[in-house]
């Protein structure tokens, strides 16, 4: 219990140097720490990417607006953009999965614990090597500053022609950097799940957050990489006078979308699966029953994995391919989201006859699965490819992604804050801070995201800094802009309730929530080697059978 | 509860699961593919495509003897793999020096091409597509080469100082696996350059 | 002062609920309106005021899905918020856990084989939609046009008379009894555009080294409002698209007007002068001159178009002054360039391109 990092303070326990604390926390090799290390760097860039999204919201309140120049507009959207998918959501997703995946499946650490350090520090670095561009200045005329060719990139916009100055480059060797810590991550949660699961712990008694995490690590190796590929080329062209996207060489624009959607559209189901994970793991714990469905939630993970890999061109329904090409894009778009479905279904089957309770958790997942609905089905209209050629490229997609992203992926990972705090922590997060920041983000959520679809039907196209005043675009902006606002005062309440209940929560025991997975044996904090025996397990979910001895699973399974 | 297994449940007889360096090269290989891929629809999709400066098949020579070299590696890196697990540790080294040298010789190979297109045929990266392509792809594949080799003779050193007996035979078995997957990429890249392309 | 457990009192599940019908309703209220009146083309670039047939066509094609999806909404909706209510914990409950219920073969076949069928559907009527709008056949009296994306412009061309302009698109009515459709081919010099006039046809893309088609056929006459779509770089935001559709005397008049060379007005050699041994002659065209650059678009006709700047400001003599002297006070980030000028020069200039209707 000596190097505890995550003891309760003011226990007995000596002062230690910072410096040694500080040591300690960067060269670990723990997996719960790096786990840490992952959620917080997480965080802070959260809350950058929030203001980069407030500043973009304060200059779209009413039309012709000049609280920033088109410039620094154009680098607030791109930073935000990237930021928000590379620095914060991977990161905080892989965060969880390298705190919980060993525990849940009985083993004592990562399969490579210098590999998963080494992953980490890819990332962080990446992160800060992007944002080290706005200290470029407005040199060149600013294009040493920031980049600002969007989060997409898309080249000729982003080749030397028309960014003569370093800051395309920030962007695509940050992310090459990063993108390699991901990799290295994803083949550790494989090793880890394939080769560490305790005794007893087949495949098919796996936690679904294995097996979740699982699946998208697997997508990660062959969706990370395209990208890679094709920042390898753009590098290529802009300092070894390469012509992979130099249209006057013969290049080709469209290639560079095509190679950037082959990553860009799984990546956003590398996102969403382990949101999938949480949920499949709180709604059961919430509900009092058992996920519905096991196989069928497995199976269905796996099918959107593969299917997802041939959507991408969805994202390119504008750009003049011929009819049999949109038609074979569309279909696959539909069909991706029939698995998606079935696990939206399998959900309310867990919670149907059950004796749901509404803690905070609760309260973010049952939030998650009306919003992912309506995600999910605005993704429909979108699938259907003449109805994108009029939504494509405005509000309504900027509206229908960050209801995926926020409505998804934010209130899933707020659950799952909510969820595993006291785990991590040892105190519970205060119920009612909790509940309030549910409400106040859930106002300020459908404020902004529900409203921001109709400036899109009305016209407005995206990544611009201003707006001509047309009937509609300027109150619609204002109340967009003012739940962007409330957001940001929720967020501010999560952040205050994560650090006050970190001193003064109530301790949280081994198993607050009567759960059944293998994390909730274990103390909170658990300790550094996770396990004084390694478990042997008989069902997916061992606690159950210990507590109900009479009526296992295992009798079942 | 501290410990979770009930007095009735005990280890499996059987709980053998699959040896993490070999499940983690294998990610590994799979994501490497994953950038191969892109290369190789790049160079693909751009056959035929360079608006002017030479073609494939004005300036392209099939390597056929550096090619031998690259593949007999393979052969030779499975037999010191083998060889290792016996414990034949002189053997071994032999083998894996033969591979080294292969391996070498391939690069040697593939810049002896390069020296000649350059200079011969004014052909670099930044001439046309077809370069552009050409280097990026071929380039990529020597890179992964170079720090196979790189991995290989870190090997050689400590089997000529002796650390390198049977209980290592699993790390050489991932390593190879590594070098195989280079020597399928050639496979790939081979065809696609000099057969197809042509 | 309301504690934060009262609030936890009354915020109950089924208020929850209640409060997800307001918004809705809101968000209804609202979209409902920005529905244009039906007739008038109005200044509101809205996908549900189609003024031609691709736009129709999509609009058709939305209701059908809209439907869809809103009865799978209410549906999966109405059993989330009765799950919600129905199966929540109630405080007299002993604590009992419930029946674990695994799953269940025929419900979950069931809801894997209703999403299939809904999807064939969907892609039947999608596939029609797209083949009708991309592979429409170009008639023979279709008028033709050029559209070249530049960043921050727009350049039109009118390969069956000659006209090239830019910024303001002009086309002919269509009427039903003898159809003109605009057909046209998209290309770009520079970075990725897209065209977008909600009201007359789903956006297409301007890409460099590729060609791209798109046509339209607008039944009423008017001006129809647009803008870039695709971020090309600083000034997108200010990229703006007009089309006036016109009637076909009026049509032919313009294309007749636009044939000409510019305007040889003797009362301002002097700014003509200015403009043909400056930097201006680099960039821009005037018919008939020797003016002959194609960077920037063709000014030979300048006062027959509203705006300038693609659209950034109205053709004003002040605005036109302002453009030339500081283009940044308009639109920063532009590839014109202040042309320091005296003022002398510049009053002279102005009034030189004033006279080019």
């Amino acid at each position: 219990m000596s190097s505890d990092a995550m003891a309760i303070p003011n226990a007995t326990a000596e002062a230690r140097p910072w410096v040694e604390v500080v040591h300690e926390w960067v060269t670990t090799v723990d997996h719960k720490r790096l786990g840490i290390l992952y959620i917080v760097y997480a965080l802070i860039f959260l809350v950058i990417g929030g203001i980069e999204a407030t500043i973009i919201r304060i200059q779209l309140i009413r039309p012709h607006n000049d609280f920033v120049s088109p410039q620094v507009f154009n680098r607030m959207f791109t930073m935000h953009g990237t930021t928000m998918i590379f620095f914060v959501a991977m990161p905080v997703l892989f965060g969880f999965a390298n705190y919980l995946v060993p525990i849940m499946i009985g083993a004592r650490d990562m399969a490579f614990p210098r590999l998963n350090a080494f992953s980490f520090w890819l990332t962080a670095l990446g992160g800060i090597l992007l944002y080290f561009s706005f200290l470029g200045g407005n040199g060149l005329y600013g294009a040493g500053n920031a980049p600002d060719v969007s989060w997409w990139a898309y080249a000729p916009l982003a080749a030397r022609a028309f960014s003569p100055g370093p800051s395309s480059d920030y962007w695509t060797i940050a992310l090459l950097v990063s993108g390699f810590g991901s990799i290295g991550t994803a083949i550790n949660l494989i090793a880890t799940i394939l080769c560490l699961r305790c005794p007893g712990m087949t495949l098919n008694r796996m936690p679904l957050l294995a097996w979740l995490n699982l699946v998208m690590s697997g997508m990660v190796l062959i969706t990370i990489t395209p990208l890679s590929a094709a920042q390898i080329m753009l590098l290529v062209d802009r300092y070894l006078g390469g012509h992979f996207f130099d249209t006057q060489a013969g290049g080709s624009a469209a290639i560079w979308m095509h190679f950037f959607w082959i990553f860009g559209h799984p990546e956003v189901y590398v996102l969403i699966i382990p949101c999938f994970a949480f949920m499949s793991e709180i709604i059961p714990v919430f509900s009092r029953k058992p996920i519905f469905g096991y196989p069928v939630m497995v199976g269905a993970t796996i099918c959107i994995a593969f299917v997802s890999l041939s959507v991408w061109a969805h994202h390119m329904f504008t750009i003049g391919m011929n009819s049999y090409a949109n038609s074979f894009f569309a279909i696959t778009t539909m069909c991706v989201g029939i698995p998606t479905g079935i696990k939206i279904f399998n959900w309310l089957g867990t919670m149907w006859g059950g004796s749901i309770r509404f803690q905070t958790p609760m309260l973010f997942s049952i939030a998650f699965l009306f919003q992912f609905l309506i995600a999910g089905l605005t993704g429909i209209m979108m699938s259907s490819a003449p109805f994108d050629w009029q939504l494509s490229l405005s509000y309504f997609v900027v509206a229908h992604f960050h209801y995926v992203i926020v409505g998804g992926i934010i209130f899933a990972l707020f659950a799952a804050f909510y969820y595993w705090y006291p785990k991590i922590t040892g105190r519970m997060l205060n119920e009612s801070l909790g509940k309030l920041h549910f409400w106040l983000f859930l106002l300020g959520f459908h404020l902004t995201f529900d409203v921001m679809h109709i400036p899109g039907i009305l016209g407005m196209p995206r990544r611009i800094y201003t707006y001509e005043p047309r009937p509609g675009w300027e109150t619609l902006n204002l109340i967009v802009t003012i739940g962007a606002f409330i957001q940001g005062i929720a967020i501010l309440v999560f952040v205050a309730n994560l650090i006050y209940s970190y001193f003064k929560g109530p301790q949280a025991g081994n198993d607050p929530w009567d759960a059944w997975t293998l994390e909730w044996s274990v103390s909170s904090p658990p300790p550094d080697y996770n396990f004084a025996v390694i478990p042997v397990v008989a069902s997916r979910r061992p606690l159950w059978d210990l507590k109900h001895p009479e009526d296992p699973d295992s009798r079942y399974e | 509860m501290s410990a979770v297994t009930s007095p009735a449940l005990e280890r499996p007889l059987e709980w053998k699961l699959p040896y993490r360096g070999k499940v983690g090269m294998a990610c590994l290989i799979i994501a490497e593919s994953a950038i191969f891929t892109i290369f190789v629809v790049a160079y693909l999709f751009y056959l035929g495509k360079s608006v002017t400066g030479p073609t494939p098949r004005e300036v392209l020579e099939t390597p056929i003897f550096f090619t031998i070299c690259l593949l007999s590696s393979s052969l030779t890196i499975h037999l010191a793999a083998k060889e290792l697990e016996n414990d034949h540790r002189k053997t071994f080294l032999i083998l894996w020096g033969i591979t080294i040298l292969l391996g070498a010789l391939f690069l040697f190979g593939t810049a002896m091409e390069w020296h000649r297109l350059i200079f011969e045929h004014g052909l670099t990266i930044s001439t046309n597509l077809f370069g552009t392509t050409y280097y990026s792809l071929v380039g990529l594949h020597a890179t992964h080469v170079t720090v196979g080799l790189v991995m290989l003779t870190a090997v050689l050193l400590f089997g000529l100082a002796d650390r390198v007996g049977v209980e290592q035979s699993a790390r050489i078995a991932t390593l190879s696996m590594y070098w195989h997957f280079v020597d399928a990429v050639w496979v790939v890249v081979f065809t696609v350059v000099y057969i197809v392309g042509r | 002062m309301v504690r934060f457990d009262q609030i936890r009192r009354i915020l109950k599940p089924r208020s929850k609920v209640a409060g997800i019908a307001v918004l809705l309703a809101g968000a209804l209220l609202a979209a409902s309106l920005c529905f244009a009146a039906p007739g008038d083309p109005s200044p509101l670039p809205s996908i549900y005021d189609p003024h031609s047939t691709p736009a129709k066509s999509i609009v058709h094609l939305s209701h059908f899905v809209l439907s869809i999806t809103g009865l799978i909404f209410a549906i999966v909706f109405g059993l989330l918020a009765y799950a919600v209510v129905k199966f929540r914990k109630r405080p007299g409950d002993d604590g009992r856990e419930p029946p674990q219920v695994y799953g269940s073969t025929q419900i979950e076949l069931a809801w894997t084989v209703i999403p299939i069928l809904i999807v064939v559907v969907l892609f039947l009527a999608t596939a029609r939609v797209i083949h009708s709008i991309e592979d429409a056949p170009q008639p023979e009296n279709a008028v033709e046009v050029v559209a070249i994306g530049h960043q921050f412009w727009w350049e039109f061309r009118y390969p069956q008379s000659g006209v090239v302009t830019a910024n303001e698109l002009h086309i002919p009515v269509s009427e039903a009894a003898h159809p003109t459709p605009t057909f046209l081919t998209l290309l770009s010099a520079d970075t990725d555009h897209s065209f977008w006039i909600p009201q007359l046809a789903g956006k297409t893309d301007l890409i460099p080294n590729r060609v791209n088609h798109m046509w339209m056929d607008p039944y009423q006459t008017g001006i129809f409002l647009g803008q870039c779509a695709q971020y090309c770089g600083t000034q997108h935001a200010k990229m703006l698209l007009r089309v006036y559709v016109d009637s076909s005397q009026d049509f032919a008049t313009w294309v007749q007007a636009q044939q000409q060379p510019a305007v040889l007005d003797a009362n301002v050699t002097a700014g003509r002068r200015v403009f043909e041994t400056t930097a201006c002659v680099n960039c821009h065209a005037v018919g008939g001159t020797i003016a002959n650059g194609r960077f920037g678009p063709d000014l030979t006709h300048l006062m027959s178009r509203q705006t300038i700047a693609s659209g950034a400001a109205d053709n004003t003599k002040a605005n036109l002054r302002l453009w030339i002297q500081k283009p940044d006070a308009i639109k920063p980030g532009s590839l014109m360039p202040a042309m320091q000028l005296g003022d002398a020069d510049l009053d002279a200039l102005v009034d030189y391109l004033q006279t080019l209707r």
